[in-house]
């Protein structure tokens, strides 16, 4: 089929190609061959500027209607998301309007001032003032967005520990992820790649002998109690990976030999989620997508696709080798009701333990 | 300096008596118009691998895990019934990255057109030094092939993306493409780096030394400020590259920790204690980032220069395009960290990078609102190397844009290495660089290969690669926010993102039509060579001195005496002439003023 399909295009391209000479070719008749742009040259590329101009401007109507619906600007899990995502409007709106009035600008002066024989350019090599004018206007928008920027920053990853966060590992291996709670007294126990001892089942390292270390709980879901404060320190065990957590406007890299951290407070449960109407439309869309890619598996016998189902994710951003596109892990924000009979649930470290 | 182009005059004027041998001539020559075609001709070999190399990983992304006939030939045993292998899929991503960064905008490029106009454009017989001039070509032919026999390595080429971030890279247990494809990755990028030094110390020493009478520093094209402050950071950026390139041989050859410890992997912990591998980031990226520049400070001059040739105007603040260029330099060695704001170094330093690097964008709108300034009220030539000029002002603004969100730290935090990043890069520095390498070759051809380019073919070349740059890396951003990440094989396994599938498609079909349309211009380019147009002495109708050189090329560029200089390099339309444009080797009339510039 794509054999089939890349023939075609070929095919295409190549009358394409035929047809374009030929029309170029017909434009210029009477003209000497000297290979450099004459009026009539001048005039067409002039108007295709101006053709040019429009895709631009339709190819960006096109994206923003058809994909500007973007979880990633709005909808936000987590407390600080919203204020990325205030920032990231702000910006964008800006960036629109500078980008479609210079697009506008170049390609319009490019039209409007194509050449003709006799005419004369006009010779204007300097203007201070003018120079001053494009100098300050952008220190001025670009100081505003810096200072908001700043600020954000700075709230983000100054992480408040008097908030008595909930602290969680996330640990990163080839090709997945685990998470640790630090238990009862939330403290995490001390752990190293080196104590790693595959034969008593203790799989992230942890200092056995530590007593902080014994009620600690090592899960490989991330379960999250709604409007708690959390604190993640992360460490990888064997190369690079990245926490990416999109709806939750996380991320942080897991670096070999250090721990690095990020804190955020998520504000939405995953079930409240499933219930807004953005999160709904997104599911429904893509489900009629995989029920009409089941219809073409079925067509081949193979399985259908399961139904989708809205859960937050924690992906591996920075590349890690061979199934690094496939390292997740779901997370589930509940209450904290739930969070407590969740993690009661689960084992601690020193019983996880094979004697 | 007078004295010195004069002494040499008399040199050269049997240089063109000597006989030259096939050898000297055509593979192991010293003259910079020949070395400049070699380099050229080389970046576009490799240019035609990387690119073939984005078309195979833009099928497997839009059409995952389905059979190929493409894969099946190109890839042999890497794609099992046609299938493509998740393993070669990031060897594919890493050595398209480094193919078209390093091989074929930094040395396609610079090499090409450094070599080809800094003699010819201050007026000197060739370059400080032609025999390291001749080993800076051939130590990049040899990494060039390196890196090509690396594809062919039984365990894979390397795969770690072309930032090749150690543990991924150090380990060949991490990945079968950090065995002995990263050896030879890593040779071939030191070999490189040697060579870009040689070429780029001898392009300063010629620009500062064999000016040419009367060609003062502000009286040079901006091409040559370009290529001047590009050599500049190559020689202060490139060093830091090759130590951080041997420190990391050294971890996977010797056993020491540099960037490594604390590493249990395949069921064993692994001795290294102690390293970083933050701190081959920060090694990486001091290079990595001036890179950018080095690739885009090129085209940007090759653009001023075309730009004012074509719209028959003067540049506009040719001032203020020097400083922006020497603010842009200053800050591209002060902004690396923007790639590490969440690498796990400290947030303190991630305010300061979001500050030096949002600075950036005030020397860029500068240099975007002066070339606006430049055709507004011109006479615009439509000729190729200006629609390429225009089409690149146009992705670098919408490319440079984008940069405002990357730069800023918060807003990074969400879009760090998603396809958003994939999208600005490749509008701002990818195209936009290749655009100033296509104007480059449309206008210069005639100088190069003393015929003319087709202009209807280079028509058709531009028009499609312009609207298939945008196809590709405009829907790109909205991938990128959607949370998609970059670098994977297949989205399959995320149902979450089952929506954008189709963007995906439309993006490939993009991608698969403007690669093919490339063969437009190989063709118009190879075959010129030979049955192109004679090409007449100044075609454009120029200003710059390497349009008074004979169109056959000889050995030290003019016989007799150098031109002397007496004016800047854009005359253009000049009041009280007749002719709209005035050569810098044509004296001042009586009573003309040299504009105070």
């Amino acid at each position: 089929m794509t054999a089939f399909l890349t023939i075609i295009i070929v095919l295409f391209v190549a009358v394409a190609i035929w047809q374009m000479v030929k029309i170029f070719d017909l434009a210029q008749v009477g003209s000497s061959n000297s290979q450099i742009a004459t009026d009539n040259d001048n005039k067409i590329n002039a108007y295709l500027m101006l053709a040019f101009l429009a895709f631009i401007y339709i190819i960006t109507i096109v994206c923003f209607v058809k994909w500007g619906d973007l979880p990633l600007m709005s909808n936000s899990a987590s407390e600080h998301g919203s204020e990325i995502d205030n920032l990231m409007i702000i910006t964008m709106v800006i960036i629109f309007i500078v980008q479609t009035v210079t697009q506008y600008l170049l390609h319009y002066f490019a039209f409007k001032y194509r050449g003709e024989k006799g005419k004369k350019a006009l010779f204007y090599a300097d203007n201070n003032t003018l120079e001053a004018i494009w100098t300050i206007i952008p220190v001025i928008v670009l100081a505003g967005l810096i200072i908001y920027g700043l600020f954000t920053w700075t709230s983000i990853m100054n992480v408040n520990e008097d908030d008595d966060p909930l602290i969680i590992e996330l640990y990163a291996q080839q090709f997945n992820w685990k998470a640790r709670y630090g238990g009862n007294d939330n403290t995490l126990g001390k752990a190293n790649v080196r104590l790693i001892n595959l034969d008593n089942a203790n799989i992230l390292g942890l200092d056995e002998s530590d007593p902080n270390a014994q009620d600690d709980i090592i899960t490989s879901e991330l379960h999250l109690p709604v409007g708690k404060p959390v604190l993640f320190k992360m460490r990888s065990q064997d190369v690079l990976h990245s926490a990416y957590m999109p709806h939750f406007r996380a991320q942080m890299n897991c670096v070999p030999g250090m721990v690095t951290q990020f804190g955020f407070t998520p504000t939405i449960t995953t079930a409240d989620m499933r219930q807004t109407q953005q999160i709904k439309d997104k599911v429904a869309n893509i489900n009629n997508i995989r029920a009409e890619k089941s219809k073409e598996l079925a067509a081949k016998g193979e399985a259908a696709l399961e139904p989708y189902e809205f859960d937050y994710l924690l992906l591996c951003n920075k590349i890690c080798g061979k199934s690094h596109y496939n390292m997740q892990m779901n997370i589930i924000v509940e209450t904290q009701e739930e969070y407590d009979a969740w993690i009661k649930e689960q084992k601690e470290f020193k019983d996880s333990l094979i004697k | 300096m007078s004295t010195h182009a004069d002494t040499h005059a008399h040199e050269d004027d049997h240089g063109h008596h000597h006989k030259e041998t096939f050898m000297t001539k055509y593979i192991f020559s010293q003259d910079h118009k020949m070395i400049s075609k070699q380099y050229l001709i080389t970046g576009t070999i490799m240019g035609v691998i990387g690119v073939l190399m984005s078309i195979m990983f833009r099928m497997q992304i839009a059409w995952p895990e389905e059979p190929n006939v493409l894969f099946e030939a190109l890839l042999g045993k890497w794609a099992p019934g046609g299938v493509m292998d998740a393993d070669i899929y990031l060897a594919l991503v890493t050595i398209h990255g480094t193919i078209m960064v390093f091989f074929v905008l930094t040395a396609g490029l610079s090499g090409t057109f450094s070599n080809l106009l800094i003699p010819l454009q201050i007026g000197a017989r060739d370059m400080a030094s032609g025999f390291l001039n001749m080993i800076s070509y051939w130590l990049f032919f040899l990494s060039s092939v390196i890196m090509i026999i690396s594809l062919f390595v039984e365990a894979g080429p390397a795969a770690a993306g072309w930032t090749i971030y150690p543990p991924l890279s150090a380990l060949p247990m991490a990945q079968g493409g950090s065995g002995m494809g990263m050896t030879l990755w890593l040779v071939s990028m030191a070999i490189f780096i040697a060579s870009s030094l040689l070429g780029s110390l001898n392009y300063i020493v010629t620009i500062i030394n064999l000016r040419t009478k009367g060609m003062s520093m502000t009286r040079l094209p901006l091409t040559i400020w370009a290529f001047f402050v590009t050599a500049i950071i190559g020689v202060v950026s490139f060093p830091v590259l090759l130590s951080a390139a041997l420190l990391l041989i050294m971890d996977r050859s010797f056993g020491t920790s540099f960037f490594l410890s604390d590493i249990f992997i395949q069921g064993e912990v692994l001795h290294y204690q102690g390293g970083s591998p933050v701190l081959f980031e920060h090694l990486f990226w001091f290079l990595g980032h001036p890179e950018v520049y080095i690739v885009i400070l090129p085209a940007m001059g090759i653009v001023s220069e075309i730009m004012a040739s074509n719209s028959r105007k003067p540049i506009f603040g040719y001032r203020a395009m020097i400083a922006s260029i020497l603010a842009i330099a200053f800050l591209s060695t002060i902004v690396w960290g923007h790639h590490m704001f969440i690498s796990g170094m400290n947030p303190f330093l991630g305010s300061v990078f979001t500050f030096t690097t949002l600075l950036i964008a005030i020397p860029s709108a500068v240099k975007s609102f002066n070339w606006m300034t430049t055709i507004w009220k011109g006479n615009i030539q439509m000729n190729t190397a200006m629609l390429f000029s225009i089409g690149f002002v146009s992705t670098f603004i919408t490319g440079g844009l984008t940069g405002i969100i990357m730069g800023d730290s918060a807003l990074d935090i969400n879009i760090h290495d998603t396809y958003f990043i994939v999208a600005h890069f490749h509008l701002v520095m990818g195209i936009s660089a290749l655009y100033g390498m296509f104007a480059g070759i449309y206008h210069w051809y005639p100088r190069m290969f003393g015929r003319m380019m087709n202009k209807n073919l280079g028509y058709i070349h531009f028009w499609v690669t312009a609207i298939c740059a945008y196809g590709v890396f405009f829907p790109m951003h909205f991938i990128g926010m959607a949370g998609l990440p970059r670098r994977y094989y297949t989205n399959s396994n995320f149902p979450l993102f089952d929506d954008l599938a189709n963007v995906n498609v439309v993006i490939t079909v993009f991608a698969i039509i403007g690669g093919i349309f490339q063969l437009v211009f190989l063709y118009n380019f190879f075959v010129s060579i030979f049955y192109g147009k004679k090409a007449p002495q100044n075609p454009w109708r120029s200003t710059t001195l390497e349009w008074t050189a004979p169109v056959k090329h000889i050995h030290g560029n003019w016989p007799g005496e150098i031109p002397h200089v007496y004016r800047w390099a854009y005359d253009y339309s000049k009041p009280g002439h007749d002719v709209d444009f005035v050569p810098q080797n044509v004296p001042l009339k009586e009573g003309e003023e040299e504009l105070q510039h």
